[in-house]
């Protein structure tokens, strides 16, 4: 378990700081996916939110005092691959 | 102590992370930036992981923490080789 | 300054998702589209973590962002690239503009007037208190399995109906797009790790966030990979084997609830010692039925020896079905 002793104030405040600053590398990655000229680089996006989201959900983890929130990291992952997976493998990708 | 080198471990995997999201606007083309996605991102949530490990008491998250960790390496690097395949097919049909 | 931290995050993550779905909606390419859609699907999980609701986040994770995704890019095979809007007057543009507004505005008004009324009825405590009985502690499969069964067993029988009606249909279309063969290779380990996690999620559904529809849901996430993986090897289904996964789940509910029904009078009561036992099984058989059904839904139409295996049967009454 988590022990709730651990999360000092200034702990705190360094994770959420770092957390902030994920969102924000993940915004500036979903500017190329929505800008890229290629339907490569919108593929790209789910790449950025599935790698950048476990992050986030190992750093909530712990602020938020969840275990499950390592199960969704899991999940997380495998289904970003199964979407990928399915985007590249489909037919109609011309863009 | 832990709490210092975790927060210092975390900083560093979101130094990868951003650089990999301004890698990802920047670079030229579509295979480049697949590059800063897959290995700048994989780095980022590696030590982001260490430094959740670190944090986190209970050996078996820390476990499952590792599993994920190893599981969106080979995912991430499925998942590049896909899309720059994909990249490539579309590429060959242009010209 | 903790709390004004979350603020921002949170609102980042708000904006982040505004910004995805209209990115989503207002796309004319419709494999944009399918794209922003499946990171949204993605940003919701981790929302729903953010808010603390685990089973949510999972559940948006496996069929949100997974099965959503693989059976929008099934959907539109067929669509042509772009969407074209079909021409409006203006005067039918003002009054859907004035409509959305209108919507948007009771919506934000609801929103406001939730958050702020403070004093309303809350059932999540009632809930924890009640869990113990229940015969699984984690709250929400407890209000799922037991307190509510009887709308997880509607669930299911909607859930049954849609497919069948997706199987009437659709013809099967088959996919040509040549697979890696490093994506072949990594089904090797990826679908049974699916299939694990699947059992997992399961299992651990009567403690911790997880349940039957996350599980299933994964099952047929790792069909779908299966089907992608090898498009040529065209899955051959026994037919008697495919029908009775489809209905197994609900006729393990049916018959534990009428088995109650003789033992307590009501139907679908459980005993607080059974119920965690009864609550397994429902589950598990349940996980088969919403795998096999979601993973038809993706595969669409008949598969493979569902009319052979038709006119066999009934060679002898010449009913043919729409073949």
């Amino acid at each position: 378990m988590i022990s709730g002793s651990d999360l000092t104030p200034i702990l705190t405040i360094a994770l959420l700081v770092a957390l902030n600053l994920l969102l924000l590398s993940l915004f500036i990655g979903l500017i190329r996916a929505w800008l890229g000229p290629g339907v490569e680089d919108r593929f790209s996006a789910i790449l950025l939110v599935g790698t950048g989201g476990v992050a986030v959900l190992l750093l909530l983890a712990i602020l938020l005092q969840l275990e499950a929130l390592y199960d969704v990291a899991l999940v997380l992952a495998l289904l970003a691959v199964v979407g990928t997976v399915a985007l590249t493998q489909s037919e109609k990708s011309h863009d | 102590m832990t709490n210092i080198l975790a927060v210092l471990a975390i900083f560093s995997g979101l130094f990868f992370f951003l650089s990999g999201s301004i890698g990802l606007l920047r670079l030229p083309d579509i295979f480049t930036r697949l590059h800063a996605l897959a290995k700048a991102d994989n780095i980022g949530l590696a030590f982001i992981a260490l430094g959740v490990i670190m944090l986190e008491s209970d050996i078996l998250n820390n476990i499952k923490i590792v599993i994920i960790w190893l599981l969106v390496m080979a995912a991430s690097a499925i998942s590049s080789h896909l899309v720059a395949r994909h990249a490539l097919r579309e590429h060959r049909s242009d010209d | 300054m903790i709390e004004l931290l979350w603020s921002v995050f949170d609102l980042s993550l708000v904006l982040l998702l505004l910004a995805l779905a209209w990115g989503t909606c207002s796309t004319r390419d419709v494999m944009r589209a399918v794209t922003l859609f499946i990171a949204m699907g993605l940003l919701l999980a981790i929302i729903w973590a953010r808010l603390k609701a685990p089973d949510l986040a999972l559940a948006e994770a496996v069929i949100g962002a997974g099965i959503s995704g693989a059976l929008f890019l099934s959907a539109i095979k067929d669509y042509p690239s772009t969407i074209t809007v079909s021409h409006r007057t203006p005067v039918l543009q003002g009054l859907i503009n004035a409509f959305t507004l209108a919507l948007v505005i009771l919506m934000s008004w609801a929103v406001w007037h939730g958050l702020n009324m403070s004093d309303g009825i809350r059932l999540s405590d009632q809930v924890v208190a009640q869990a113990p009985v229940s015969g699984v502690s984690n709250p929400v499969t407890a209000v799922l399995l037991n307190f509510r069964a009887y709308d997880t067993l509607l669930e299911l029988a909607v859930v049954l109906t849609a497919v069948l009606t997706v199987l009437t249909l659709n013809d099967r279309r088959y996919s040509h797009v040549v697979s890696s063969p490093l994506l072949q290779g990594m089904t090797h380990w990826l679908v049974p790790l699916l299939v694990v996690t699947s059992g997992y999620l399961l299992w651990v559904g009567a403690h911790a966030p997880g349940g039957a529809f996350q599980a299933g849901a994964m099952l047929a996430a790792a069909m779908i990979l299966l089907q992608l993986a090898f498009p040529s090897r065209r899955q051959q289904f026994s037919l008697y084997l495919v029908r009775f996964l489809l209905v197994i789940g609900i006729f393990t509910f049916v018959v534990v609830g009428i088995w109650m029904l003789l033992l307590n009078d009501v139907f679908l009561a459980f005993d607080p010692d059974w119920a965690g036992t009864l609550i397994l099984i429902i589950e598990t058989m349940a996980t088969l039925s919403i795998a096999t059904a979601l993973a038809l839904a993706y595969l669409g139409g008949r598969p493979m020896g569902w009319e052979e295996g038709a006119r066999n049967n009934s060679a002898s009454t010449e009913n043919e079905g729409a073949g």
